[in-house]
């Protein structure tokens, strides 16, 4: 498989996979909730390199992983007091947990390998070089099976708790009702988004995660208003934005995953567009 | 003591003081109209606005490259509420599309900066992370000029402002247009927080506007002493974490604030008079108190006790 080829698998399966738990995080009024996870998630990494001091460890990405449901667990526990309201919990609580990871960054692990500048802003250029091999077979870019397995990942989340998200997504009160803890519902989609976050930032950087996670749910948001169909132009655009940043990075030579962001931009700029258009119709029918 | 006298530390000192404290007002605004995210989204919007007007002018001067980060900011403001206003979107949802488009867009344009072949567009990415040691006499005249400004603008529309933070319906009644109020403000955030990126980065600069303005609503009821309290909370958070800086070897100033002020978040969660968690949790275990000595019954000084509150 070619370098190029698997630059663009990669950017393709990342952006689509995200876009899956985006559309729940849209749904749910949780949108920014995917920029703090984003953030957070170099905490997880840097308190989990203390504990094993080793770079290359599973476990720093499972620390990763963990941080995320934490976050959101933390700005709950803020806005709960209510002592101060839901946005501002996570415009606190963030940043703070993001600085003290920095802090950690510059003032312990100086001689380690461990920037701020590779989580926040990875670079897919460099995803071919890192090679997955077993038993001295070459089998292709490492990049590919993170990418595909979360992609995979989270097609199995959705299709096995389709009904659960729903329910949950659009009517709390009715989906306690009828028995599904919209807690237990809340906190897995937490972890999946969490998850879908860690294994994207390696190639796309974490503030551009936030990108790939709602610009395509909420451009399909304004498509339809089917879930299903909301669902599947959202991977779409996703797929599409993956292919489309690529050709253009190359074109320009400039970095892929913010050509990438950039054409999730101009997608929901065009469902602004589409909206507008159909609404002016709407209206001259009308009259 | 020595460091009190350093001339780069009471440089960074006085830039992040009048920096927190501008941010606590502006911020008490911000947080109390529920609109605390806008300061993230604009900050990371800003970032393609700094790099565009540094390829356009091939120059590195702050005054420039904030004049870009305006620019961009303000149209993101500016998108974010448009496509609010005509479609169903939510205005979460259409802030974290919007920004995060723009910093890609950024990130597009520093790679593009980075192909330059002489080696001044080193130092474009401190917009990311903030240098706030890097501060020169020049910045903190800027920072100053811009803060008593915005300050003579709080103290001009004060009435206006304290009645569309609290009562927008009120406000609109009484005469004063929604849609101008709403721009100055935004106006004003967006103003602060161009200023703030260059010290505390793009990343860490929603924090300096929400951090302390929250801290400073568990104290008072009173919008005047919520922002004065803002202030001095955003400026103490502000020296604090330069000093911290100062003494730690290598410890970044931005970061160092955000602690400070998340620091000053807690206890005040957790401590102010009336709206503390720990008040109020006191407050409950009295009344529980309270009920179960009068149900208990008969003994009348102790009910006498109770019921005098």
């Amino acid at each position: 498989m070619s370098a190029s080829l698997e630059i663009q698998l990669i950017a393709a399966f990342t952006a689509a996979g995200c876009a899956i738990p985006g559309v729940f995080l849209l749904l749910r009024k949780m949108s920014m909730v995917s920029d703090s996870i984003t953030h957070t998630i170099l905490l997880g990494i840097v308190l989990a390199f203390f504990a094993v001091n080793d770079l290359s460890s599973p476990f720093l990405l499972i620390g990763a992983a963990i941080m995320g449901p934490i976050t959101v667990w933390l700005t709950e526990l803020l806005s709960k007091t209510k002592a101060v309201s839901e946005d501002a919990a996570t415009g606190i609580v963030f940043p703070l947990l993001f600085s003290v990871a920095v802090i950690l960054i510059t003032k312990y692990a100086g001689t380690a390998h461990l920037d701020t500048d590779s989580v926040l802003l990875g670079e897919l250029a460099f995803a071919p070089f890192d090679r997955m091999v077993l038993l001295g077979y070459d089998l292709g870019a490492k990049g590919l099976y993170i990418s595909g397995g979360l992609l995979v990942i989270n097609i199995v989340f959705t299709s096995v708790f389709y009904k659960e998200l729903q329910v949950v997504s659009f009517d709390p009160v009715l989906a306690a009702v009828m028995g599904f803890s919209p807690a237990v519902v809340h906190y897995s989609l937490m972890t999946a988004a969490s998850l879908t976050a860690v294994g994207a930032f390696e190639a796309v950087g974490s503030v551009l995660v936030t990108a790939f996670m709602i610009a395509p749910a909420a451009s399909a948001y304004l498509l339809t208003e089917n879930l299903k169909k909301m669902i599947f132009i959202a991977v779409g655009i996703g797929l599409a934005s993956g292919i489309l940043g690529y050709h253009t990075a190359v074109l320009y030579d400039v970095s892929i995953a913010g050509c990438m962001a950039c054409w999730t931009g101009v997608f929901f700029a065009g469902a602004v567009l589409w909206n507008l258009l159909r609404k002016k119709k709407k209206s001259m029918i009308k009259q | 003591m020595m460091i009190l006298k350093d001339y780069t530390f009471i440089t960074v000192a006085l830039g992040c003081l009048a920096l927190g404290g501008i941010s606590g007002v502006i911020g008490s605004f911000a947080v109390l109209r529920k609109q605390s995210l806008l300061g993230d989204g604009v900050s990371h919007s800003a970032l393609p606005g700094v790099v565009a007007a540094f390829l356009l002018t091939g120059i590195k001067n702050t005054a420039v490259l904030l004049a870009g980060a305006l620019f961009s900011g303000l149209l993101a403001a500016l998108l974010i509420s448009f496509a609010v206003k005509k479609t169903k979107i939510r205005f979460d949802a259409a802030l974290a599309t919007v920004m995060s488009s723009f910093f890609g867009l950024g990130t597009v344009l520093l790679t593009c900066a980075q192909k330059l072949p002489d080696a001044t567009q080193a130092g474009l990415s401190a917009f990311i992370y903030g240098q706030a040691s890097a501060m020169l006499k020049s910045d903190i005249i800027l920072i100053f000029g811009c803060s008593a400004f915005l300050l003579l603008g709080v103290i001009l529309f004060w009435k206006e402002f304290k009645v569309f933070s609290f009562d927008k319906e009120f406000a609109v009644q009484s005469g004063y247009s929604e849609k101008t109020l709403s721009l100055i403000l935004s106006l004003m955030t967006v103003i602060t927080v161009i200023l703030g990126i260059q010290t505390v980065g793009v990343v860490l600069m929603s924090a300096m506007l929400i951090a302390p303005a929250a801290a400073a609503r568990q104290w008072s009821d009173r919008l005047g002493i919520m922002v004065i309290l803002a202030a001095i909370f955003g400026g103490a958070s502000g020296v604090l974490g330069a000093y911290a800086s100062a003494m730690g070897e290598g410890l970044p100033t931005g970061p160092a604030i955000v602690v400070a002020s998340g620091v000053m978040v807690v206890i005040s969660v957790l401590f102010a008079p009336k709206r503390g968690a720990v008040s109020r949790i006191m407050k409950q275990k009295m009344n529980r108190l309270r009920l179960t000595v009068t149900f208990d019954g008969g003994n009348n000084d102790i009910k006498g006790k109770g019921g005098r509150q």
